[in-house]
């Protein structure tokens, strides 16, 4: 992990609180990221994802701290990151065709309108929905308003997708298709994606690293699982690896009870050196820069700390 | 179903129009002669005394009426004859030309409240003091300032309309969705671009609301505000007849500003439809 695309570096997100005092959502968050890199972030409601994916995105900015994105640091919106957003947003008085025409404009402003529409229709094409070009966002179902924020997202050719759980206003059918698509997609694309969501499956199936959160106010980054599953993972046997359900009762474990207790039990927690989980045999234990491992002390699970 | 549902409503309007007309005619018509009077003090006295003949006009004095003002509606005989096309001319023209004014006031300034929290509050007790005012208050302080009767009814028209255009226009900018201004964030829209693409059509449903409340208001003070200035106008020809006692001729004009102003408003209702977006 050398290159760095993306650096969250001692980030801090404050509100004013009652009395005049501050409440931090989180405090000293540190994340990294690299190039073509899927990572979804999981945590309960209350614990800042939505607000890290903001300040990613520069809808919102720390109230201390900064973002790196590709050597510069941040510093508001930019058309190099792209957000979908989990109500899909689009603008209901345009077409499907409008809405992602609306996002080509923006980036390429000296465009004529033939060379938007082929763009466009590119994009509309790629999330399956040509055919629908001229309906209106009123006339789509939930999964097709969903695929045209996909395309307006990807049209603009970003150099990340930030993504604020996207699926989850949707049936789980619908789901698990654009789950696939977006999978395809990033794949075919080499995409950097920092996704947001509450389903574990969905972070298993997509993310080739999760962040797991701790609850809020004063949310920390707790662990960072390293997915054991191929990179070529299929939906179908997705829960016939070996390492799948270890993975799974993890996550599910921390949800469950450690995200409450986690930093009671570990006073020592490093935010700049995030413990980096890696499921697989207990023998296999993978060591990394850090030379003080900590114990596994569940079966399957080995949790060297590293530096990530 | 629906369409039976409408023909049995327009059934029942026909109906209710037909028995309206009966009591109407039936309340104004003649009672016969009244008493034997002597043929030049019957010929003082008029119709209404000597054959019982309402002072009310009945429906077939004022649709006879009616038909006389429709088949020569722009005739023109001196300053206090002139065809009824002509005087509800005047009086479209007057609010149309302050409902113009108000419009290019209205709609910018209720975007800079709308867009700007400090802009909001502090324009904020002006809009409540001088929003309540009758427009016809401001009469006396136009006619003074401006000197001229008909440009005093067209600012009292403009001060009017002005109000419900920029608090739709304040409000349904204010409220445009988070999310679409968001949209227009993240794909770095400029100001003036975010205003004509996103917040525009957003609160678009809204300004038109707005429009149409002020076309309607416009409409009803047109016809008080040229019965004060005179001179031109359906306000001006309704005080005339009065003046007149010409009861029939003062039906019509009612007739005619309820259908005027109906028009307008149905007007303005399809522009709304035009510029609706389903969700």
């Amino acid at each position: 992990m050398t290159e760095r695309f993306i650096s969250v570096e001692a980030i801090a997100k404050r509100h004013p609180g009652p009395g005049g005092g501050q409440i931090a959502v989180f405090e000293n968050l540190w994340l990294s990221m690299q190039r073509g890199e899927f990572a979804c972030v999981i945590g309960h409601s209350g614990c800042g994802k939505t607000t890290i994916l903001n300040i990613l995105a520069g809808l919102d900015a720390p109230s201390e701290g900064a973002v790196i994105v590709d050597d510069q640091a941040i510093e508001g919106t930019s058309l190099d990151r792209a957000v979908i957003f989990q109500s899909h947003a689009l603008l209901p008085w345009r077409t499907v065709l409008g809405n992602v025409a609306y996002a080509v404009t923006s980036k390429w402003r000296h465009w004529d309108r033939a060379r938007v529409r082929a763009h466009a229709q590119r994009f509309i094409d790629l999330v399956g929905l040509t055919g629908s070009e001229h309906k209106r966002p009123s006339e789509l179902s939930g999964g097709m308003k969903q695929r045209v924020g996909i395309a307006r997202a990807l049209s603009i050719t970003p150099k990340i997708m930030l993504m604020d759980e996207p699926f989850s206003a949707l049936d789980a059918l619908t789901r698990g298709t654009l789950q696939d698509e977006v999978r395809r997609i990033c794949l075919e694309t080499g995409q950097t994606v920092f996704m947001i969501t509450h389903d574990v499956d969905e972070a298993i199936y997509l993310a080739d690293r999760i962040f797991l959160m701790t609850n809020g106010p004063g949310a920390v980054l707790a662990e960072i699982v390293q997915n054991p599953l191929p990179k070529d993972r299929i939906r179908l046997d997705l829960h016939r690896h070996p390492h799948y359900y270890a993975v799974r009762n993890h996550i599910v474990d921390f949800l469950v009870s450690r995200s409450k207790s986690f930093a009671a039990e570990t006073p020592g927690h490093d935010p700049r050196d995030v413990p980096v989980v890696r499921v697989g045999k207990p023998e296999l234990t993978i060591a990394s820069g850090d030379e003080e491992s900590r114990q596994a002390s569940r079966p399957g699970l080995s949790r060297p700390s590293a530096s990530c | 179903m629906t369409s039976s549902l409408r023909f049995r409503a327009a059934v029942v309007s026909i109906v209710l129009f037909a028995a309206f007309i009966g009591v109407w005619h039936i309340a104004t018509r003649g009672s016969g002669a009244v008493a034997g009077m002597s043929p030049e003090y019957a010929k003082l006295m008029g119709v209404t005394a000597t054959q019982g003949k309402s002072a009310m006009p009945g429906p077939l004095d004022v649709g006879a009426k009616l038909w006389e003002h429709l088949k020569r509606p722009f005739y023109d005989n001196g300053p206090n004859d002139k065809g009824l096309g002509i005087q509800l001319g005047y009086s479209i023209a007057r609010v149309g030309l302050g409902y113009l004014l108000a419009v290019i006031v209205a709609i910018p300034l209720g975007f800079l409240i709308g867009m700007s929290p400090l802009i909001s509050r502090a324009l904020d007790p002006f809009i409540q003091v001088l929003k309540p005012i009758s427009p016809l208050a401001w009469m006396p302080l136009a006619l003074y300032t401006i000197k001229d009767s008909s440009l005093s009814a067209i600012f009292v028209i403009f001060i009017c309309s002005v109000w419900p255009m920029l608090l739709n226009t304040a409000f349904g900018v204010a409220s445009v969705r988070k999310e679409w201004i968001n949209v227009a964030r993240t794909l770095e829209v400029g100001t003036l671009r975010r205003a004509f693409t996103v917040i525009l059509p957003a609160a678009a449903p809204t300004i038109l609301t707005g429009m149409r409340i002020s076309i309607g208001i416009a409409w009803l003070v047109i016809v008080a505000a040229e019965m004060l200035v005179g001179g031109t106008g359906i306000g001006y020809f309704v005080w005339n007849e009065w003046n007149n006692l010409s009861i029939t001729n003062v039906i019509i004009a009612i007739l005619l500003i309820g259908v005027v102003g109906m028009l307008l408003d149905q007007i303005l209702a399809r522009f709304t439809r035009m510029v609706t977006f389903p969700e």
